[in-house]
């Protein structure tokens, strides 16, 4: 109440509401990779218009990015519900792999109404996905671990059956479009994740759904005994996440033109699990924050791309991210921050949160 | 009166807790064992040659590597945890294993110490770190699985084939027994791995420990139970079955690889489960969990007998197999949890 004298008062307090604002580790990190880029390769952050779209490794990062940023993105609101969904992976390819093989069955694989029908197809499937394992999760109360193990599990089985095992090749432009096309200068998958996640962060926000979402996932009971359908809330993110993953799933096999059960969107559930963390949404549900997720995803993203420009082999990649899923759980883990605490109160608050930049040099070593 | 949420967990963990729990609990061991006998059943009906001794003895030589990690797992299992790390560490033994034989010549004999050792030692840094900073299992064994696969590319991303000549002849070892039937030296380990494990769970004080563990925690460390120590010592059994499955995968296949094992872990979990084991820990068998590898091995082989049947309906079956004994131990284990 007691109005700060001047301008160093207020100065001060922007600062530490800065300081203090969840999604300053992830930009800072995201920045500190950036950069760490930049020293290797001068014209990193340059973006150029070519052949009439943007070109240049930022926006690599986000083309490549979009489709993690959407899996992701189903992947928080799980989350925030204390759940997780390890089926993710599966449903990616089998929806590249329903799509391409509608569109390589068709009669015009090039024209827009039989890339629909593939799109709304492997939509529809998806959404039979997402019902069972939120089935599982809130109708019989199974762990949502177990639950989506079992569509993991299965799941690319059922990729390589419609597949049968080939990698299934098409060629359409307007189904080239959702994962590789442009439109107004801009990577068409980028514009198609910035929208879904626009369109979920307005309607999580501007509505009471994202609040419900983080009661549910504070503690289920308490919200099952005010009233909130704690059991159909489940099933809506359940069936959310298959939808992101199948949109995702789309944009992976369009941008190659080609549908593999076996390896598309291989181990993405474990990078989406990765981004939401990074982004500063706990495991422990209750909680969560869209934008902390663009951020993760696009650090896990940028992490990868940096890995490659190193010409280091892009296997080691693992190894990184190991490193920071450990030092980012120990940053959220209350009993580590105890134990920091407790020290001289010269040790900055997350000390540890800076984390990936000695991985950084590690990978220049 | 004792707060709800303790109510909550126990009423979760323990669901068996108000009906003959002995025979409830034993029911889906039951289900697995007449599930193995039908699937031999189907397989003797319908192909000429699969009624045999040999082909029984044949499951435990090509899925000796599985029935030892899967051992592991239980133990992790039992205490209501999972560790995702297992596939990887295998892959890492095998990897580790061939190199150090091959491309630098140590003796087979000082390799496997080593890798056991090693394979321990990361299992139970796991668990400490779950137990020390509570961090919920999976996250930590998570980035485990990504370490241990990320180091096996940093040692190669090739195959690496072992012509040593000690580990072949140890491979290619045929124990033969009464009427031509054989089985390999690793179906040894994994039986013996198999009864210690069933002696340590049942007859000692730290297999009373596990199970005291994953049917709810916090009583356990009221009674005055190391559950510390527990935790990290069930992980380190873990990581030293995977590293020792990880070795007999290594006499199996004569290599070592980068992707050797590829999704094990959910194979493991699988073969847990289909063997009676809860996965909200403190019910199951090790036994069970045998049965489970047996059943899922079974499976495998009618599929090469049928020939045209290709190898993702494995995965499948796993799939469908796995959902029915989760949905089937839901509902003999009692009510959901979130229904009262």
């Amino acid at each position: 109440m007691t109005p700060q004298p001047a301008t160093s008062g207020a100065a001060r307090g922007i600062a530490r509401r800065a300081a203090g604002h969840r999604l300053l580790w992830p930009a800072l990190v995201l920045l500190a990779l950036l950069l760490g880029n930049l020293a290797f390769h001068h014209d990193f952050l340059s973006v150029r218009v070519r052949d009439g779209h943007l070109y240049g490794s930022l926006v690599d990062i986000l083309r490549f990015g979009a489709p993690l940023v959407l899996v992701a993105l189903g992947m928080t609101l799980v989350i925030a519900t204390r759940g997780i969904d390890l089926s993710v992976g599966s449903t990616v390819a089998i929806a590249g792999a329903l799509a391409c093989a509608h569109l390589s069955g068709a009669a015009r694989p090039g024209s827009v109404a039989s890339t629909l029908t593939a799109v709304a197809l492997a939509l529809a499937v998806a959404l039979v996905l997402g019902l069972a394992n939120g089935l599982l999760v809130s109708g019989l109360g199974v762990q949502p671990i177990v639950a989506t193990l079992i569509l993991m599990v299965a799941g690319r089985g059922v990729a390589q059956l419609i597949t049968d095992g080939q990698i299934i090749t098409v060629t359409s432009a307007p189904y080239k479009m959702i994962g590789g096309g442009y439109w107004l200068l801009l990577p068409f998958a980028v514009l198609l994740a910035a929208v879904l996640v626009g369109l979920t962060a307005f309607v999580t926000r501007r509505s009471a759904l994202g609040m419900l979402i983080e009661s549910v996932g504070g503690n289920p009971t308490a919200s099952r005994l005010v009233g909130i359908r704690a059991g159909g809330l489940l099933a809506l993110v359940y069936v959310f996440s298959a939808l992101c993953a199948a949109v995702a799933g789309l944009m992976i096999s369009s941008n190659v033109s080609s549908a593999d059960g076996n390896n598309a969107g291989l181990w993405i559930e474990l990078d989406a699990i990765l981004a939401v963390v990074v982004g500063g949404t706990a495991l422990t549900g209750g909680r969560f924050s869209l934008g902390g997720t663009v951020l993760g995803a696009l650090i896990i993203q940028t992490l990868s791309t940096t890995v490659y420009t190193l010409g280091v082999p892009p296997e080691t990649t693992l190894v990184f991210k190991a490193f920071v899923v450990v030092i980012v759980c120990l940053v959220q883990s209350p009993v580590f921050r105890a134990k920091l605490v407790r020290r001289p109160a010269t040790t900055p608050r997350f000390p540890a949160a800076a984390g990936p930049t000695p991985q950084e040099q590690e990978a220049r070593a | 009166m004792s707060t709800g949420t303790v109510n909550a967990a126990a009423r979760t963990a323990r669901p068996f807790a108000t009906l003959s729990p002995r025979t409830r609990t034993r029911i889906p061991l039951v289900v697995t064992a007449v599930l193995l006998v039908v699937v031999f059943g189907v397989g003797s009906a319908l192909y000429e040659g699969f009624l045999s001794a040999q082909v029984v003895l044949n499951l435990l030589i090509d899925n000796g590597f599985l029935l030892v990690v899967a051992v592991g797992a239980t133990f992790v299992i039992l205490t209501g945890g999972i560790d995702l790390s297992i596939g990887s560490m295998v892959a890492l033994s095998t990897m580790t294993t061939a190199w150090l034989v091959e491309s630098h010549g140590w003796p087979l004999a000082a390799v496997i110490p080593l890798v056991l050792l090693a394979g321990a030692g990361s299992g139970a840094l796991m668990g400490w770190i779950i137990h020390t900073f509570e961090i919920q299992p999976f996250i930590v064994t998570l980035a485990g699985m990504f370490l241990a696969r990320g180091l096996c590319y940093t040692i190669s991303t090739e195959s690496v084939t072992i012509t040593d000549p000690v580990t072949a002849s140890v491979a290619q070892t045929r124990l033969y027994g009464p009427g031509g039937l054989f089985v390999s030296i690793p179906v040894l380990i994994a039986l013996a791995v198999l009864v210690t494990a069933f002696v340590v769970l049942h007859h000692t004080r730290f297999g009373r420990n596990v199970y005291a563990l994953g049917g709810n925690e916090s009583s356990a460390r009221l009674m005055g139970l190391p559950t510390g120590t527990t935790k990290i010592a069930v992980y380190g059994v873990s990581g030293l079955c995977s590293a020792l499955g990880g070795l007999l995968l290594t006499f199996y296949t004569l290599s070592g690889y980068a992707l050797h094992a590829m999704g094990m872990e959910l194979d493991a979990i699988a073969a847990t489960v289909i063997g009676g084991t809860l996965l909200t820990g403190g019910s199951g068998f090790v036994l069970g969990t045998a049965l489970g590898v047996l059943v899922l091995g079974m499976i495998q082989t009618l599929l090469n007998f049928q020939g045209t049947l290709s190898s993702w309906w494995t995965r499948i079956v796993i799939g469908a197999l796995l959902l029915v004994f989760i949905v089937l131990q839901r509902l003999i284990g009692g009510r959901r949890p979130t229904a009262r």
